[in-house]
């Protein structure tokens, strides 16, 4: 028992530096999918609250689709597809990343369109008495009000989406779970290799939602924004 | 000592919440159709006391016997005792998923194993009772509070029960819609039923009580039939705190 | 023309067969990640120390592992320990466990939201706190997480897609393999796409009515 043991700490030691830069790649993936979902995600939001009706239809076309799709058909489509088809030949992990984040947006717009609607119709109105225009509302009342009410939903998307980023193995992007099948099929070693990426996974989860829950109480207005217990809405 | 005549004893009964003792030694005795009404300041373990009489609290120390039995220390048997002890609380606790009719058959059908044609007639019937047949199949969400507690004490009464435990049963209603239930009550005290009652109904506790036992700080301070405790001066804790309550008592 | 032809006597007929694997993952998969979540969430809400202990690390194991990892690991990691199960039933065990995970949590929430009342009324009737769980708090509260289960299910239905890494030829697999013989992945994917649209919209659907018929007026927590 403590032989294997032993060989696959040794295994490990030597192989860190390759999981590291697979943790790099998957952390590049997450941000990335955050990131543009935000880029993408608000601005949708707004439009599909204050957006003509075609502005809404479109959006809502959009989200169906990027959150009705496995993202497993989503990489497929995008990889083997549609960029081939439009001549653009794309390293697999721009791929993933573009994938990611467009499907980061198509959530994440429907976590802020949630807040910003839940914002009272008074702040508003009482943005218009200043003399505000409609976007100086949005933008200086509305928006920095609904961001801080989305915040412990959009914490929450960050598990989901560290976890999709495995996903990505299925077009080759050198992520962590690729390099960690890689270094089982030259090693023969499985189940102590396998365990030890979800252990780096599990961290990954933990100390990431720690560190947002740091931003969340910096950002946190006194008596103001939902409180916490707001779980796991996946 | 006739033992035989009592129905249900309850002895030395002790509990504390922390530093606090909430009970303090309680002892009495119920005989069979006797209605005994607690009265006195909140906070005097009034409601503690009828939870520890079914267990649902469990005391430090005391017992409790049911016809002869032991509650306490009765192990898994204490479902079968908390059938015969029907309980009635100020918050009705209905089961808010079942309707009125299903929220007095369910314990008939899961716990007695009655089946299920009997168990609906039963309830019905218990229902008629209380004056809350026509409304069998709606939701306690539907009900007034009135009408939830009627529906309560149908569905402890349908259990066949030796005792009815009532727990401030009005203390959550408006003024319209205490006296609909307290003369629910005042009816099962006349047809027999054994009952012990925590109010502050002042007036309600003297019409239907044959004994008014008013504890304070966790003890019996004072008991008796209400003429005595009305009229002899031996009572002067009891009169001085419905004393208070008379001002603004409802007389219900 | 040609497409057309394609569509319906190629495309068509693999992604059918496909798509009859996807759902029989899912059916398999999802009344024991239903039961198993229930288990889960009654164990960590009314079990003693050890078992709320179990059920909560199986719980944070399994939301922070990828499921894709985890699938791997029943396929290719546990035949080293002496256990092997075909692809199939590997898909499926993992899928439980996943579906187990998440629908405890939304379960355990509706669980805790049930008021302390109806657990002491149901036991002054004399019933024992497993009939006052079974018959009195958990129909109250599965009403409450119907939104979550639902939700759960409709993950299910797109996840089963990596069942085709451990080389099931589900839909999305059945899929890749047309595309890749043709050489029409754009045209295929979305056509996989629409079918898994398909199944998520009837899985919506389908669900609004299960909520409607068991609606009780103010049970509902909401």
């Amino acid at each position: 028992m403590l032989e294997p043991a032993m060989d696959a700490i040794a295994i490990l030691i030597d192989w860190f530096p390759y999981l590291l830069s697979g943790i790099a790649f998957t952390l590049a993936l997450v941000l990335a999918s955050l990131g543009l979902g935000v880029l993408f995600g608000l601005p949708m939001a707004l439009g599909q609250v204050y957006g003509t009706r075609i502005v809404r239809f479109l959006v809502a076309v959009y989200v169906w689709f990027f959150r009705g799709l496995p993202v497993l058909v989503l990489l497929f489509l995008f990889y083997f597809g549609i960029f081939p088809a439009l001549n653009l030949d794309l390293p697999a992990f721009v791929v993933a990343i573009v994938v990611l984040g467009l499907r980061g947006a198509a959530y994440q717009s429907q976590i802020f369109r949630g807040a910003i609607q839940s914002i009272s119709e008074g702040q508003m109105i009482a943005a218009r008495s200043l003399g505000m225009s409609r976007m100086q509302g949005i933008r200086t009342i509305i928006l920095p009000q609904a961001v801080r009410i989305a915040l412990p939903g959009w914490s929450n998307e960050y598990p989901n989406v560290l976890t999709d980023t495995a996903v990505c193995y299925a077009i080759g992007v050198m992520e962590l779970l690729t390099r960690t099948s890689q270094i089982v099929s030259q090693t023969y070693v499985t189940m102590p290799i396998y365990l030890a990426a979800a252990g780096i996974y599990i961290l990954m989860n933990y100390s990431g939602m720690k560190a947002l829950h740091i931003l969340e109480n910096r950002v946190a207005i006194p008596g103001f924004g939902p409180q916490k217990g707001d779980t796991h809405a996946r | 000592m006739h033992d035989d005549d009592y129905i249900l004893k309850v002895e030395g009964i002790s509990k504390s919440y922390g530093q606090i003792k909430v009970l303090d030694s309680v002892s009495f005795n119920v005989r069979k159709g006797e209605t005994k009404v607690f009265i006195g300041p909140s906070g005097t373990g009034k409601s503690t006391l009828l939870r520890c009489i079914n267990q649902l609290t469990e005391p430090e120390e005391g017992r409790v016997w049911l016809n002869g039995e032991e509650v306490t220390h009765s192990g898994s048997r204490i479902n079968a005792f908390r059938q015969k002890m029907g309980m009635v609380f100020q918050n009705f606790y209905l089961f808010d998923h079942l309707t009125a009719v299903r929220n007095v058959e369910i314990a008939l059908i899961k716990v007695r194993g009655m089946n299920p044609k009997a168990a609906r007639e039963k309830a019905l019937a218990e229902l008629r009772q209380v004056g809350m047949e026509d409304w069998a199949n709606h939701y306690p969400a539907e009900l007034s509070g009135g009408q939830a507690q009627r529906v309560s004490i149908a569905r402890a009464l349908a259990m066949d029960p030796d005792v009815m435990l009532f727990d401030e049963p009005t203390s959550a209603l408006d003024p319209e819609l205490t006296r609909e239930v307290l003369e629910v009550i005042k009816k099962l005290a006349r047809d027999g039923m054994t009952m012990l009652v925590v109010t502050h109904e002042m007036g309600f506790a003297t019409s239907v009580a044959n004994e008014i036992l008013f504890m304070e700080g966790g003890r019996i301070a004072e008991q008796g039939s209400p003429e005595e405790l009305l009229n002899d001066p031996r009572f002067s804790r009891t009169k001085q705190f419905i004393g208070q309550f008379r001002e603004y008592d409802r007389g219900a | 023309m040609e497409t057309m032809l394609f569509i319906s006597d190629i495309l068509l007929p693999a992604l059918l067969e496909g798509l009859v694997i996807t759902l029989q993952l899912i059916v398999a998969a999802a009344p024991f990640g239903f039961l198993l979540g229930i288990g889960i969430a009654v164990g960590r809400t009314y079990g003693g120390r050890a078992t709320e202990f179990a059920c909560k690390a199986f719980v944070t194991f399994i939301k922070g592992c990828p499921l894709l990892l985890l699938l791997f690991m029943l396929y290719f990691g546990l035949p080293s320990v002496g256990i092997s199960f075909s692809p199939f039933v590997a898909a499926v065990i993992g899928f439980i466990c996943c579906n187990a995970a998440y629908n405890s949590e939304y379960i355990r929430g509706a669980l805790l939201s049930v008021k302390e009342g109806q657990m002491i009324a149901a036991q002054a009737l004399g019933m024992t706190r497993t009939q006052a769980i079974r018959f009195i708090i958990l129909p109250q509260a599965l009403r409450r997480a119907i939104p979550g289960i639902t939700n759960e299910f409709i993950y299910l239905i797109k996840y089963s897609s990596l069942a085709y890494m451990l080389t099931v030829i589900e839909l999305a697999g059945a899929g890749k393999i047309v595309a890749t013989k043709y050489f029409t992945y754009t045209e295929t994917f979305l056509f996989v796409g629409l079918l898994y649209l398909g199944l998520v919209t009837i899985t919506t659907v389908t669900a609004d009515a299960i909520e409607k018929k068991y609606a009780v007026p103010g049970a509902m927590g909401r």
